[in-house]
């Protein structure tokens, strides 16, 4: 292996499917679309100056939320794949290495590019909107840490056109992910798609820590702070010390991919259950990573359409930071069958087990918050009351996983597809779904449509409870997990075909969102007003969509954790009216972002190729990014005069009057 | 804004050049000593922990700001420290030696 070598792997480019074919003539059929389309309306400019270099928080978060439904989309495909092969025994859609690369690439993409980006989406969004700031502490950092993320999910999500797909599942494990019996880029990709993206997150989870603990508006003492805020705080804690742990793990397998290092080789003093050991320290805190935000946007939902103040505050904070604190004491629960010994398993099983008391806690506090609220079932609520019942499904099957005697059974069955899938779709997917229509009216002057949204809701959850249900049947009956076939004397044929259908059905549910979106801009009206739900946090005492400085006033009058709905009680607003207008600090826009994470990209490619000169030749030109910012940072900030806020305003009212 | 104190650069260079020293040293003595494994192994812990003086106070200001922040982070930090570093030993140890 040497600087100069460009050696070119045996498929470069991938051809040798239909289906992938057809992936490339949709590609470049889409690219060509976009450039050409793009260049005749003359909008290069305008994406340069308004969205790839800026800082604002709302439009980074926009971005996330639109990359994340993009990656909802891809993962969706690959489920719809597998569930097409599995629907009948011994069908011939896929073939088995085929088969094992769209497992991998659904779980990769579903938890690191599409939960992930759409969890930091809303919190971009609605963070800093909550506590009273004008942006995050470090703008530019977050614009990075989308462009990163961007870059990673970009990197992984070309693999199976050029190159090769990774195929030893999400979890990536050791023997078989090791160059011996893993040869060629796909693993590689996997390596620096994660590696890359995982900086990003790291670098949110230190944005949003500072954010929320320096930048709240006066009176918002911490105990006043909106659930979401609340959650995303101990989010961005767990990030800070879990990502880490992720990022030596990644180079660590990678040093032994690429420059024969023996961390996790069966020879030579490796140890390749260490990788487990570390993927999993990494990989439960980030568990709670994608699902504790979701717990807050249920929380702020659930208040805002009961009508009540959020029952039991405290406690779901302390239950926050209990969870915060086992999750980085359970993670030897998803390798309970290893040999670990009874002692250990023993230990790891009653910690598990703890987690479930914080979570029943909250979910006793969302209940008491709707008992004898005035309930209203918009589209948030209703993703928000069906969370309930499925995370809870999923929750108690996860106490049955947690008994070490009895997962040497589950272990690697459907039933441990369906508990996890319970989870992370009954809580996490629920949740950011929730969370995009409940701010969507925030980011923009409009809702998304409820009649098609409501059938998408239903559509989509009658289809995730036909898929799933059965899974945890045929699991108990010992169907394995990624397996591409099985026989009809199985006996598993109907359940898999349920299955099959109810994917289906959630298929349709997510075309029906998507359609709900685009006919909304389209035809739904628009409110600049800024409370569609009457709302009671901080996020609705400002216009939709907010100006780019958010305030045009501090807000003064944060008395509880419901500040805005006490105001409207009292008649009063957020701000003091009489207070003169002050010239506003706000950050510049920035390319250094962008072109940072271009040069990740070159680097990420080179590497996955093991081209290492190219691979350096892009790591150059990211260290030159960081010093030509560090030389320019003394103009990285602007005032907003006193009157342009006042032209903004005058523009507010006269829109708002327009429509009365 | 401007009250916000930062720090010189003669001490972010000088933490930068502490932690690289820091760190080959550690490479160097792996590579080129003749020492037993034990002895690397324990010197190489004493010198991450050094590395972890001259990262909190060069870069993580653990000498500014608020104690009871300070306290609470750090103790959470060595929380999560001694959970990743003791089970995984635990667990390798244990997983070596558990024949059944």
């Amino acid at each position: 292996m040497g600087l100069f070598n460009f050696k070119m792997p045996e498929h470069f480019i991938i051809m040798n499917n239909p289906l992938i074919i057809g992936a490339w003539i949709s590609i470049i059929l889409v690219s060509v679309g976009i450039v050409f389309f793009v260049t005749k309306y003359k909008k290069w400019g305008y994406l340069w100056r308004e969205w790839f270099t800026t800082v604002d928080h709302k439009k980074i978060g926009v971005m996330y939320i639109l990359a994340a439904l993009l990656m909802l989309f891809r993962g969706g495909f690959d489920a719809i794949l597998m569930r097409t092969q599995l629907a009948l025994p011994d069908l011939k859609v896929l073939d088995a290495q085929h088969y094992n690369e769209i497992f991998t690439t659904h779980g990769t993409v579903m938890i690191l590019f599409m939960a992930m980006p759409f969890i930091i989406g809303l919190m971009n969004v609605a963070v800093p909107l909550q506590i009273g700031a004008r942006d995050v502490a470090f703008p530019v950092l977050n614009a990075a840490s989308f462009w990163l993320f961007f870059v990673g999910a970009m990197i992984f999500n070309i693999s199976f056109v050029v190159g090769g797909s990774p195929d030893a599942g999400w979890t990536n494990y050791v023997p078989l992910a090791g160059s011996d019996l893993t040869p060629g880029v796909g693993i590689n990709y996997y390596l620096w798609g994660l590696q890359i993206a995982g900086i990003g997150t790291l670098a949110t989870g230190v944005n949003f820590f500072v954010t929320i603990l320096k930048m709240r508006a006066p009176g918002m003492t911490l105990l006043r702070m909106p659930m979401f805020t609340w959650s995303t705080l101990i989010t961005s804690i767990i990030i800070i010390f879990a990502f880490p742990v992720l990022t030596v793990t990644l180079a660590m397998l990678t040093f032994d991919r690429l420059f024969g290092a023996h961390f996790f080789t069966i020879d030579a003093g490796g140890m390749p259950m260490m990788w487990a050991n570390l993927f999993w320290i990494w990989g439960h805190p980030e568990v709670y990573i994608v699902i504790l935000p979701a717990f807050g946007i249920f929380s702020d939902v659930i208040s805002t359409f009961a009508r009540k103040r959020l029952f039991g505050y405290n406690a779901m904070v302390i239950s926050m930071v209990a969870i915060s604190g086992l999750s980085f004491i359970v993670w030897v629960h998803h390798f309970f069958t290893m040999g670990n010994g009874p002692w250990i398993n023993s230990v790891f099983s009653i910690t598990t087990m703890a987690i479930a008391i914080p979570t029943g806690v909250k979910v006793f506090n969302w209940l008491f918050t709707m008992y004898k609220g005035r309930i209203e079932t918009p589209a948030p609520m209703l993703w928000s009351l069906a969370f309930i019942p499925n995370f809870l499904i999923g929750g108690v099957t996860g106490v049955m996983l947690a008994s070490a005697p009895a997962d040497y059974q589950y272990h690697n069955s459907y039933f441990l597809v369906s508990h996890f899938h319970y989870v992370l779709i009954g809580g996490t997917v629920f949740g950011c779904l929730a969370g995009m229509y409940y701010w969507w009216p925030k980011i923009f002057d409009f809702k998304i449509n409820e009649r098609i949204s409501k059938w998408a809701f239903w559509l989509f959850v009658v289809g995730f409870n036909l898929c799933f249900v059965p899974m945890y049947l045929v699991g108990l009956q010992g169907m394995p997990r990624r397996v591409y076939t099985y026989g009809e004397h199985m006996g598993w044929t109907t359940w898999n075909f349920v299955e099959t259908i109810g994917a289906y059905l959630m298929g349709v549910g997510f075309m029906l969102i998507v359609w709900a979106i685009i006919y909304s801009i389209l035809h739904e009206k628009r409110d600049r007003s800024g409370d569609p739900w009457n709302g009671r946090t901080l996020e609705w005492a400002i216009s939709s969509p907010p100006p780019h400085y958010n305030f045009s006033r501090m807000p003064s009058r944060v008395t509880s954790a419901d500040p805005f709905w006490d105001a409207k009680k009292r008649g009063e607003t957020m701000f003091d009216e009489n207070e003169p207008l002050k010239p506003i600090h706000m950050p510049n826009n920035d390319g250094m972002p962008i072109v940072l994470s271009g040069f990740m990209f070159i680097a990420g490619f080179g590497f996955v190729f093991e081209w290492l000169l190219i691979g350096f030749i892009g790591l150059l030109g990211v260290i030159g990014s960081m010093i030509w910012r560090s030389f320019k940072d003394y103009d990285a900030d602007h005032y907003v005069q006193v009157d342009e806020i006042e032209r903004d305003q005058a523009e507010l009212k006269a829109a708002l009057e327009g429509r009365s | 804004m401007s009250e916000q104190q930062h720090a010189s650069a003669k001490h972010h260079i000088t933490g930068f050049v502490l932690s690289l020293l820091l760190t080959f040293a550690a490479l160097f003595l792996a590579l080129n000593t003749p020492l037993s494994v034990g002895l690397k192994l324990t010197v190489i812990i004493v010198l991450a922990v050094f590395q972890m003086l001259v990262q909190l106070v060069y870069f993580m200001h653990v000498t500014e700001g608020s104690k009871i922040y300070q306290i609470i982070s750090f103790s959470y930090g060595i929380f999560v420290a001694v959970c990743v570093v003791a089970g995984s030993i635990w667990l390798m140890l244990l997983n070596g030696m558990s024949m059944y």
